[in-house]
């Protein structure tokens, strides 16, 4: 079985997988960071969504062994202790989520998102949450959320 | 947040409690539970939409690496799977209800249908040995198609003879077709109600376990009805006793309605726990969702409304098959009856009203309560049938709906469908909702789009919804099996903290927050003292769960009720303390005090005075500040308003965008704008989705066509404006606080609006009727024939 | 997912060789497509073949009048990179809408066009463009590369290592998308090149990405969206499916192909 090894949430972690094992159940499973969600199995939801050096990825289309040596960030690595990230905080102030599942993606999207246009207009934060889907919110109050969110990284 | 940032009570945009868990990945949902020495169950499902089912080889899966064991429906001998509602025909026959067996018994009757399963110590173990059970199977002709269901050529259950399960009807008949026949004029539809597939993000999931020792069985389960399913369970399916069964619903992912059933794989991972005593987990990927998720809607309607001259509604006549799917689920047999043609009068003053449902198996999956469940259908029918009255007669469309308004001094207001309304204001609604779309603008906005080769349109619904589910003597006397209060237990701790046990439950409504809101106020503590606990049957003593826009309206009263005892029996603790009689303790702002003296406690000194007694008189006044209450509601609530919206047609294409969406509603009192709002917006982007993007498609085999996301489209956030968003109130008259319901109106008033503003924007090109959903192929189609 | 052999070789050279070892190998770009394949169990290589170690199919560059991008090049960075933006902005731009920001920062153009999915964007670029693509041991062009639905000219064990674009004067493209899953339902790339006009047409054949010859002809003397008036594609051979008949598609590449003459300027 192939060893893994990998740096998660700022912490060297690593784990004997399948080849097939994929990265969010290398996550969830071995690593038991259950907030990285799947709702899916088509690639087409974004509740899985990570970060892998810096960049999003679906980590349910994505192997354990694709990661070697990556530096990956998922929901739990977002808040800096009892402080949340500008950007959880902003969901939390503008009620941008009901049920919570879509929520780590949807935040870790939003990140990117934010770290790559400091200032999205609604239109282009409609865009770039193109591949993440939440059935609760009709998105109106995620939206608001990642504009602050965006506003409050930058600041 | 209206009422500075302190404020926490009732009409506060309280920040949610439960945020911070969702947002730092600590939620808690069935699948991120693990049970020591688990094993993970993969249920093999039927590849056809109906089959015989000669054999089933499960020898070599047996043996297959990790294999723990394998069943079938020769193992699983169990009771059926129940339906709760029952509806007799108009003939006085009870419905016809086959056998709903967890594990197919011979036949399978739908593509998804549960054949066996097997069980290993690792998931993908599963699947690979599921890949070597031989099941032969004599392929049978399917029945998919409503209309050739109905023509009773191929039967889904061959036992009881025909493919309706009832013939149902409501209002007098001749007494209608009296009134189409002297009237002015009449305008008729053909209807279809689309079929959908719910998707809640969170996927269906289920850990049975069992416990050696005490012989006790626990079953997490993605609910919203922990309760229920254990009924279900353990009395029909099961055998298993109350006492020895535990349910565990714990955060859920969003339900809509999906999530209230007792499915198949609950039953049949907490009976395969017990013969293994390990425990299994089951989660649904999603291409099983959408095959054994219950779908939503799937009606097929003709209906006739009768005007006078002056453009007055005489009368309705309505027929509609509505489809079941292969068995009866829990909630099936009600949706099309009691919550889709007793609100057919919608907010008008029609005197007369017919309504026959058929119900209809087909071999597809169940089809059961969706968000709205029965009232979008209604709504729909009803909307687009006013807005063609109007086309057809020449009135204005918001003038022919003040004509027909039930005016807000009719209340209360008898309608000729059973139902009685008991508040509401149509005008009050309709006109906020004409300013904040600013209506008055709107031939200015059209004229712009002309210019850019656009058609736009304005559509309106004015839509009214009975919520509240349900007063038990009229549920009981609709057929309903079980009565559908609710029930809370308010326990104040001896520091003074409180924990609110309530049979409600939340997987996005934010219950934790709203009903912390209510106890805070009314017992004058800081919200952060209060917890609220539901979702787990060892927890909560009993409850029906959340679903029909009950929560506050059913479940928040039975949290006043029992809070309300707290105070009394408090105010006697209080009494005895400061030696006065309790009818002479005032209670406010957390104090109790001596009615004109400054003699008072605080709650937290009643509190503590409760668990550490030393000269409570013990007839009169027992230790401990533990309270709990039932509720059940004297009516249905009856939330209303009017949907506004405006659409911008791309005529070369037909790609429909919605430009601008208004939503006011009448909910009744608001605990909390926030949540209300959140509420409406899904709701909204619900039907959105219904009117314009999800369309479930079967082919003539009853294969699924729309079975992932890569085909059924699901609202997205560029497929959506930002919605203007307002309430208008009128106090439900028959519970202490006011509240109707919000959970579901966006999701009923949405969709006619939408296709009568698709309608309205190409009505100059001769098009009178769009189906839903209104996909771009579709309008440009409608656009076509009404060219030729 | 069925279990397999995981490789990662460091060259190309090493990949072909391993591909040629293995008994049923699969490269692996940005997985975007073989993994939700292989995890719906429709494909069950023997052996994968990681290409991200293989730093010689990385990299973008501009000459001579064409840009030139490595295989292993994220949708992304061709949507970002300054030269495809300076040579051909219509590419960057269409590269910029594939699928979502988490699929364009894995998915790369060479797995995008080895696949040749019958609605995926980049095969329509390549043809209007009348790209070459080169592979570890020779060069196609673009006309004789798409071979049919997700079929190909390449072997089995054959390696797309960069995709020369040359630079158009005019292009664009115009992309209808399928509701559900963003991929084309139609999507017309138009370009008018050194060989003059081309108009590739994805997401309507039965049979993949294909040009309309006869739009071309009209283009050719007259770039411009008047010159398409009487120009229209046959139902025959386009696909009908759930969200789309076959004269709808028809429909639609008539009032896309202007359309994306008309962006084109
Ligand atoms: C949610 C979602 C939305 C999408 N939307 C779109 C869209 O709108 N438009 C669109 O065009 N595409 C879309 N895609 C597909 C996406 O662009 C894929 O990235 C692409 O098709 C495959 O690229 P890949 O690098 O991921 O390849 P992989 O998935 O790794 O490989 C795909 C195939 O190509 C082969 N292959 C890969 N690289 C090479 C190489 N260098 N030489 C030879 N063979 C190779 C592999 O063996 C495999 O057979 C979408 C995908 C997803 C998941
Ligand atoms: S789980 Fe849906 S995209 Fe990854
Ligand atoms: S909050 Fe429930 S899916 Fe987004």
């Amino acid at each position: 079985m192939p060893t893994v090894s990998m740096t998660v949430n700022g912490k060297a972690v690593s784990g004997e997988v399948e080849s097939r094992t994929l990265l969010v159940q290398f996550i969830r499973e071995h690593l038991e960071l259950t907030g990285t969600h799947v709702g899916c199995d088509t690639s087409q939801c974004g509740a899985c969504v990570v970060h892998v050096n810096g960049e999003v990825a679906k980590s349910c289309t994505m192997l354990a062994v694709q990661a070697e040596g990556a530096n990956v960030t998922t929901i739990e690595g977002l808040a800096n202790g009892d402080d949340l990230h500008p950007m959880q905080e902003a969901f939390r102030n503008n009620h941008g989520l009901q049920c919570g599942f879509c929520t780590p993606g949807m935040v870790m999207t939003a990140v990117d998102l934010a770290n790559k246009n400091k200032n999205p207009s609604e239109q282009q934060i409609r865009e770039g949450l193109e591949g993440n889907i939440c059935r609760c919110t009709g998105y109106h109050n995620i939206v608001k959320s990642v504009a602050e969110g965006a506003r409050n990284m930058g600041g | 947040m209206p009422d500075g940032a302190t404020n926490t009570g009732i009409g506060a945009s309280v920040k949610r409690v439960e945020d911070k868990r969702f947002l730092t990945g600590k939620g808690n949902y069935v699948d991120d539970i693990n049970r020591p020495g688990q094993t993970y169950a993969y249920i093999l499902r039927s590849p056809h939409a109906h089959a015989k089912i000669n054999s089933i080889d499960t020898s070599a899966a047996k043996s297959a690496s990790g294999v723990v064991a394998v069943f079938t429906g020769e193992d699983m001998q169990v009771g059926s799977i129940p339906c709760g509602w029952q509806v007799d025909s108009a003939d006085g026959t009870p419905m016809r209800e086959p056998g709903h067996p967890a594990l197919a018994q011979g036949k399978v009757r739908y593509v998804g249908d549960q054949v066996a399963i097997v069980i290993a110590d690792t998931l993908d173990q599963a699947k690979d040995a599921a890949e070597k059970i031989n099941v032969d199977y004599t392929p049978l002709k399917a029945v998919v198609d409503l209309r050739d269901a109905l023509a009773d050529t191929t039967l889904v259950h061959d036992e009881i003879e025909t493919n309706i399960s009832y013939d149902w009807a409501i209002g007098d008949k001749a007494e209608v077709d009296a009134v189409f026949d002297g009237a002015a004029h009449v305008t008729k539809m053909d209807i279809v109600n689309n079929r959908l597939i719910p998707n809640a993000m969170e996927p269906r999931a289920a850990i049975g376990d069992f416990d050696r020792a005490s012989g006790e069985y626990t079953l997490y389960t993605t609910t919203q009805n922990p309760h229920v399913i254990r009924l279900l369970m353990g009395a029909f399916v099961l055998s298993i006793p109350e006492h020895k069964l535990r349910v565990v619903a714990p955060d859920v992912g969003g339900g809509f309605g999906s999530k209230i059933f007792h499915y198949a794989e609950e039953a049949i991972t907490t009976w395969a726990a017990g013969q293994i005593a390990r425990p299994i987990k089951w989660t649904a990927e999603r291409s099983e969702s959408f095959i054994t998720d219950a779908h939503g809607r799937d009606h097929l309607s003709h209906a006739e409304l009768a005007l006078d001259a002056n453009g007055k509604f005489l009368g309705l006549r309505v027929e509609t098959a509505a489809n079941m799917g292969a068995y009866l689920s829990t909630f099936a047999s009600a949706v099309p009856t009691y919550l889709h043609a007793t609100l057919l009068a919608g907010v008008y003053t029609t005197p007369v009203i017919y309504c026959n449902i058929k119900a209809v198996f087909t071999n597809t999956v169940p089809v059961d309560a969706y968000r709205g469940a029965g009232r979008p259908e209604a709504s729909y029918l009803l909307e687009r049938l006013v807005d063609r009255a109007a086309r057809e007669t020449g009135l204005d469309q918001v003038d022919i709906r003040r004509r027909n308004f039930i005016p807000s001094d009719a209340f209360p207001y008898q309608t000729p469908v059973a139902l009685a309304y008991d508040s509401g204001d149509y005008e009050a609604t309709l006109s906020s909702a004409l300013k904040l779309a600013e209506v008055d603008g709107f031939a200015a906005r059209k004229a712009e789009a002309a210019g850019r080769g656009k058609k736009r349109g304005l559509g309106y619904s004015t839509y009214i919804e009975a919520c509240g589910v349900a007063p038990s003597a009229v549920a009981g006397a609709l057929g309903a099996r079980a009565g559908l209060y609710e029930s809370a237990e308010v326990r104040v701790h001896p520091t003074g903290s409180v924990t609110v046990f309530t049979g409600s439950h939340s997987h996005g409504q934010g219950h934790e927050t709203t009903f912390a809101q209510l106890v805070s106020d009314q017992l004058g503590i800081p919200i952060e003292n209060v917890d609220i606990s539901h979702g787990d049957t060892g927890k909560v003593q009993f409850g029906m769960g959340t679903y029909g826009s009950r929560s506050l309206a059913v479940g928040g009263e039975a949290i006043v009720k029992a809070t309300d005892k707290i105070i009394s029996k408090a105010k006697k603790i209080a009494a005895h303390v400061l030696e006065a009689s309790a009818e002479d303790i005032e209670f406010a702002g957390g104090n109790f005090t001596v009615a004109g003296t400054d003699r008072s406690m605080a709650f937290g000194e009643v509190a503590l005075t409760a668990y550490v007694p030393h000269n409570f008189p013990h007839e009169e006044l027992e230790p401990g500040l533990d309270e709990t209450a039932f509720y059940d509601p004297a009516n249905f609530t009856f939330p209303g308003g009017c949907h506004i919206c405006e659409v911008e047609v791309d005529p070369d294409t037909g790609t429909v965008e919605v430009v601008s969406f208004t939503a006011v509603d009448d909910v009744g009192r608001v605990i909390n704008p926030m949540i209300v709002e959140g509420q409406v917006h899904g709701g909204v982007a619900q039907g959105i989705g219904q009117a314009l993007l999800e369309g479930c498609s079967y082919d003539e085999d009853g294969q699924l066509l729309t079975g992932s996301f890569m085909d059924y489209a699901m609202p997205r956030a560029h497929n959506l404006p930002s919605f203007k968003v307002a309430t208008e109130e009128t106090l439900c008259a028959h519970n202490s606080l006011g509240v109707k319901g919000c959970g579901e109106v966006g999701a009923i008033g949405s969709p006619p609006a939408v296709i009568n503003a698709v309608v309205d924007a190409l009505a100059d090109m001769g098009v009178t009727d769009v189906a839903m959903p209104a996909t771009p192929q579709t309008v440009w189609r409608a656009i076509q024939t009404a060219k030729s | 997912m069925y279990d397999f052999n995981y490789q990662k070789p460091s060259s190309v050279a090493d990949a072909v060789n391993a591909m040629k070892a293995a008994s049923d190998g699969k490269v692996l770009a940005g997985g975007q497509t073989l993994l939700p394949t292989m995890k719906q169990r429709l494909a069950s290589p023997s052996d994968v073949v990681d290409l991200a170690g293989c730093g010689d199919l990385s990299g973008i560059s501009a000459s001579g009048g064409s840009v030139t991008i490595g295989a292993m090049c994220t949708h992304a960075a061709v949507a970002g990179s300054s030269d495809v933006k300076g040579a051909i902005p219509a590419l960057a731009a269409m590269a910029g809408d594939i699928g979502d920001p988490a699929v364009r920062a894995r998915g790369t153009i060479g797995g995008s066009i080895a696949n040749n999915d019958p609605a995926a964007d980049y095969p329509a670029a390549c043809v209007a463009l009348g790209a070459t693509i080169k592979t570890d041991r020779r060069e196609i062009s673009a006309d004789d590369f798409f071979t049919g639905l997700f079929d190909t000219a390449l072997a089995e064990d054959e390696i797309i290592v960069s995709v020369s674009f040359p630079a158009a004067s005019k292009a664009a493209y115009e992309k209808f998308k399928q509701p559900a899953s963003r991929f084309a339902l139609v999507g017309v790339f138009v370009a008018q090149g050194s060989g003059g006009a081309r108009v590739a047409v994805t997401g309507a054949g039965e049979n993949g990405v294909f040009r309309v010859s006869a739009m071309e002809s009209a283009l050719s003397g007259n770039f411009s969206a008047g010159a398409l008036d009487g120009a229209s594609v046959s139902a025959d051979g386009l696909n009908s499916d759930i969200h789309a008949q076959a004269d709808y598609r028809a429909h639609l590449v008539g009032v896309l192909a202007k359309r994306a003459v008309a962006a084109a300027g």
